[in-house]
């Protein structure tokens, strides 16, 4: 579908369009869901109130101080999430490539573990995060290079920096103490459980300079798909588009991580959900931004009211319904 | 070519040339002071056995690899030193392998051609549409339009990355083995078709494998071996088999090509079959 004005022209796919006015209906629904259940049921007129902020009491503190921090940053880090991983498996043209399988997350595991056995608060743990998460893309990104970096080396660099990091990991929750090692292991599943806007802020902030970012680089990135050469030959500046995708989405999964620890599999998930609902060639951004956003805050829901009154951790969820995906995925691709 | 002035020299009035190159993968050299330009609105043709260098310098011609020492030169500028997007509008390669995106259709990919033509507010244009129809015609891929890429035979699926390069519409076109995979009558499908630009008045660049396609098609003839042009002109002045020995080391015997004249390369039988009577 193409829409001329003059000069101009704008090229739109209906089916991603209506898929992403879907999901973001969908977000919505989830949110609702979330913010109006639970231990005291807010009906949703309440809800709108609150956050007009012309609600009863009750419901402005419940829904503004409890579950709205928590469901919007559980919308931001699943649209993080899914962003990065849309950009690491285009750039590796591999769903594998995602940042929980090659050591993104893992490195920001390492740096949250080191910050939570440094005695560190919530900020600092969340700061050692982002760090850990920075420091090993620089490495794998440097021991990837060979004047430029090929998608297929940065996968098998990063899957030896994964397990060599998940080790690491390991290892320094057994030197831990028991309180540290339960803090660091509580992390470490990743979760939304008591998240405040100053969770849901750095992630906002970065999305907004990240998002503008990941959409100028969206459309050659495409191209790069087709291999180096080609989208060279089309007169892309294979190397600077690189670079600025990696930065992004390296960037995204620190904050997503350093704000609701190592979620798993919504990076990995995400993209390949947004590709196949939308039907379209190569890394979609913003249908797997919408996905991942679905997705977190979906399986944030089922964690607090699946087993209630116990509350799971939604990296259990994400991790059960992300394995079961993966291997479906897997027996697909076998034909 | 006789009359050509000194060949290969940087002075050779040429939009698309090479001086002094050196081409090297990190520390593999593989080409020194190589100097190579391609006359302008020519059908070049570059042979030269496996490995010797063809697919580094068709890269390097397209500043897909910079050379170590020297540089090439389009239209008078080194070709680094402009705008990428503006050279793409200019010169067109179509690589030797490309990769697929997944559940791409045909048209999207012949569309991704009209990249270099686009901005942000100009994603579309008539001007876009117009060339993509025309090159899914002249490859004739046309009625596979709305089929998924992955899901073609290899000769399909060559013919429309072709397309993709037609649609960039550049006036100099650069087409690393463009007839592999593709059977003969495909293969001089494309090779005529190659012919119809040229004579449209682009300059095409071809690598090919078969030397009588390339003693046909070629109005110079580029021929390589270890990384250094070791012969060029055209196909009648060059192509002996005393180079034929020497490059491809193969004894053969050249005949006229009844159909047009060129050479034709007739390989030595190593046995020889007595015909029946
Ligand atoms: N990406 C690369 N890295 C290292 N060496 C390469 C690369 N590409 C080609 N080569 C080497 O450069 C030489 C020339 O290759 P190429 O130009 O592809 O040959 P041709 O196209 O004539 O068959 C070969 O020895 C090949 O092994
Ligand atoms: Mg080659």
């Amino acid at each position: 579908m193409t829409i001329r004005v003059g000069s101009w022209s704008v090229r739109l796919a209906p089916r991603a369009l209506i898929t992403g006015a879907a999901l973001l209906v969908l977000a919505c629904a989830v949110s609702v869901a979330a913010l109006a259940t639970g231990e005291y049921t807010v009906p949703v007129p309440d809800i709108v109130a609150a956050v007009l902020g012309q609600g009863p009491p009750v419901a402005e503190l419940i829904v503004g101080k409890l579950r709205a921090p928590r469901v919007v940053t559980g919308l931001l880090v699943g649209a993080a999430f899914g962003l990065s991983g849309a950009i690491f498996q285009s750039l590796t043209r591999n769903p594998l490539g995602s940042p929980d399988f090659i050591g993104f997350t893992a490195g920001a595991s390492t740096g949250g573990i080191i910050a939570v056995v440094a005695g560190g608060s919530a900020m600092t743990i969340a700061g050692g995060a982002l760090a850990g998460c920075v420091v090993t893309a620089v490495l794998v990104y440097a021991l990837a290079y060979r004047g430029g970096v090929q998608g297929y080396r940065l996968v098998l660099v990063g899957i030896g920096a994964n397990a060599l990091l998940l080790a690491v990991n390991s290892y320094l929750l057994t030197r831990a103490n028991i309180n540290d090692a339960a803090t660091a292991g509580a992390w470490l599943t990743g979760s939304l459980s008591g998240r405040g806007w100053d969770h849901a802020l750095p992630v906002a902030l970065a999305l907004a300079v990240l998002l503008p970012m990941c959409a100028y680089v969206s459309r050659p990135m495409r191209m790069i798909e087709m291999g180096d050469d080609a989208a060279k030959a089309m007169g892309i500046k294979v190397e600077a588009v690189r670079a600025v995708a990696i930065a992004a989405g390296v960037l995204l999964s620190g904050v997503a991580t350093a704000a609701a620890g190592p979620v798993i599999f919504v990076a990995l998930a995400a993209p390949q959900l947004a590709r196949r609902l939308t039907r379209s060639p190569g890394v979609t951004m913003g249908a797997s931004a919408l996905t991942g956003a679905v997705l977190l805050t979906a399986a944030d829901l089922a964690a607090q009211r699946l087993l209630a009154p116990t509350q799971l951790p939604v990296g259990v969820l994400t991790a059960a319904i992300g394995g079961t995906y993966l291997v479906l995925l897997l027996r697909k691709e076998r034909h | 070519m006789a009359a050509a002035p000194a060949k290969g020299s940087p002075l050779m009035a040429s939009r698309l040339s090479g001086t002094s190159l050196t081409l090297a993968y990190d520390q593999r050299v593989v080409a020194t002071d190589l100097n190579v330009s391609i006359p302008d609105e020519s059908f070049t043709v570059i042979i030269g056995p496996n490995a010797c260098g063809k697919s580094t310098l068709l890269r390097a011609l397209a500043r897909m690899l910079k050379p170590k020492t020297g540089a090439v030169h389009l239209d008078g500028s080194v070709i680094t030193s402009l705008p990428s997007k503006e050279v793409a509008r200019r010169l067109g390669l179509l690589p030797q392998s490309s990769i697929v995106p997944d559940g791409i259709t045909v048209a999207d990919l012949v569309a991704r051609g009209r990249y270099p033509h686009q901005r942000l507010m100009r994603q579309w244009s008539k001007a876009d549409e117009k060339a993509v129809a025309e090159a899914m015609r002249a490859t004739d891929v046309t009625e596979l339009g709305d089929r998924i890429v992955d899901e073609l035979s290899g000769g399909q699926r060559q013919r429309v990355w072709l397309a993709m390069a037609l649609a960039q519409e550049t006036p100099i076109l650069l087409l690393d083995e463009p007839t592999t995979f593709l059977d003969i009558s495909h293969q001089i499908e494309v090779l005529d078709l190659c012919a119809d630009l040229h004579e449209t008045g682009r300059t095409m660049v071809a690598v090919l494998h078969d030397l009588n396609q390339a003693c046909r098609y070629a109005t110079h003839l580029i021929v390589m071996r270890g990384g250094a042009i070791v012969a060029e002109g055209e196909p009648g002045d060059v192509v002996t088999p005393e180079l034929v020995r020497q490059v491809f080391e193969l004894r053969c015997e050249i005949i006229q090509d009844p159909q047009t004249g060129t050479p034709l390369i007739v390989p030595e039988a190593r046995r020889r079959v007595t015909a029946p009577a």
